[in-house]
């Protein structure tokens, strides 16, 4: 993953979307040990502040949790809460903003579900 | 109170005023960046910290107590500088061991293992290293020093792209593992904005942020469209800068954005652009 600065969305939360597609993809798994704030930072050149950041939004969703002194574990169904959560995003993230941009080139609803069709 | 208190720090060269009625306070246990152009200032300022110039007017505490020779408080920041401190006939061993009776704290072994990072060639005299090299050596020592306040004044100059990132990531490393207080004083604002948790930006001697960089970085955004739908958008708004290609403009505007018209796009602003058109001559 490229950090990217001039993104909208700021560095602790692309840096936690980061672990959460991880953990989606299976990359890291239920049960499994997730990189030490340390690591991601150094990874990633950012303060260790920004990655604690990070971590601490999805251990307070309750997908990762901290086992003192050993580190940070991915929590058992955090990927069904992940996607079950982007699943609910997904109408803002992208149902809105392709309807916009559709309308901004003068297609309507059926062109674009024609091209659903198509794909 | 733990931490560097620059109290309304005011510094003349003869009748040229470098610094004027500078006042920060740098907390303990941070990365700061002292951002600001060639000129700015940002060396003076390093330079009164550490005691090798003395202000004009004001004062600094590191810890509480004046820096102005105090040896007790002044034995507790190291700075890494252009200028060289240790006799040049040395090698760098001798140079790890002069560090290490003046700072107690040094970690030998870590300097030794960060000499081989970089691959630093330990029989050459410092005085025959290359300008790279040059600043390596003292940045090793920086980073293996222990103090509780480290200065870097332009830290990666004359060091290649991959000694860069090795110095950011050893500089985060040794941070999270051991704390302490980083100030990285540069004109390279990309390159560390991710690693700065508070800026302090000075221009012409004047003090102009001093802010969460986060903060800082949520406080601004760019906007961008025609000239004429921009510029309607920004009327009444604190107007930070501006760029305009043709017709298309871009303008740099500090808070957040709102009620924002068709046609217009709206984009965070990067440190370095915001850096950029509040030291901008002749915009203020």
């Amino acid at each position: 993953m490229e950090l990217r600065f001039d993104s909208e969305k700021p560095i602790f939360q692309q840096l936690s979307d980061w672990i959460a597609d991880n953990i989606i993809r299976g990359a890291f798994a239920e049960g499994s040990q997730i990189p030490s704030t340390t690591e991601i930072s150094v990874t990633y050149k950012v303060n260790p502040a920004t990655a604690l950041k990070a971590v601490n939004i999805l251990v307070d969703k309750g997908v990762i949790y901290k086992k003192r002194g050993l580190g940070m574990f991915v929590s058992e169904g955090a990927c069904e809460m992940l996607i079950k959560e982007r699943q609910e995003e997904f109408y803002g993230s992208y149902v809105k903003t392709m309807l916009e941009e559709a309308e901004k080139l003068g297609l309507t609803k059926q062109d674009l579900i024609n091209m659903i069709n198509k794909a | 109170m733990r931490g560097i208190e620059i109290k309304e720090v005011t510094k003349y060269y003869g009748k040229h005023k470098a610094l004027e009625n500078i006042s920060v306070n740098i907390e303990y246990g941070k990365i700061y960046g002292l951002l600001g152009r060639n000129g700015a200032g940002k060396s003076t300022l390093v330079n009164i910290i550490s005691n090798r110039v003395f202000a004009t007017k004001g004062e600094v505490l590191i810890d509480g107590e004046p820096a102005k020779e105090n040896e007790n408080a002044l034995s507790k920041v190291f700075t890494v500088s252009e200028q060289n401190f240790l006799p040049v006939d040395m090698k760098f061993r001798e140079a790890v061991k002069l560090t290490k009776s003046f700072f107690p704290s040094f970690d030998e072994e870590y300097a030794l293992k960060l000499a081989g990072m970089f691959e630093l060639d330990m029989k050459k005299k410092l005085a025959a290293l290359s300008t790279g090299y040059n600043t390596i050596y003292k940045v090793i020592l920086g980073l293996a020093v222990g103090t509780d306040y480290v200065i870097f004044d332009e830290p990666v100059l004359g060091l290649d792209a991959n000694h860069r990132e090795l110095f950011y990531k050893q500089l985060i490393e040794r941070y999270s593992e051991q704390g302490g207080t980083f100030i990285i004083s540069t004109h390279l604002i990309d390159e560390c904005a991710s690693l700065i948790e508070r800026a302090v930006i000075i221009d012409s001697g004047k003090l102009i942020e001093d802010c969460d960089t986060e903060e800082l970085l949520a406080g601004a955004y760019t906007v961008t469209g025609s000239a004429a739908a921009a510029d309607a958008y920004a009327q009444g708004k604190e107007i930070i800068g501006s760029d305009a290609v043709g017709g298309l403009k871009s303008i740099y505007i500090k808070g957040k954005p709102e009620n924002v018209p068709e046609g217009l796009e709206i984009s965070k602003a990067s440190l370095q652009n915001i850096f950029i058109r509040l030291t901008e001559k002749g915009q203020k």
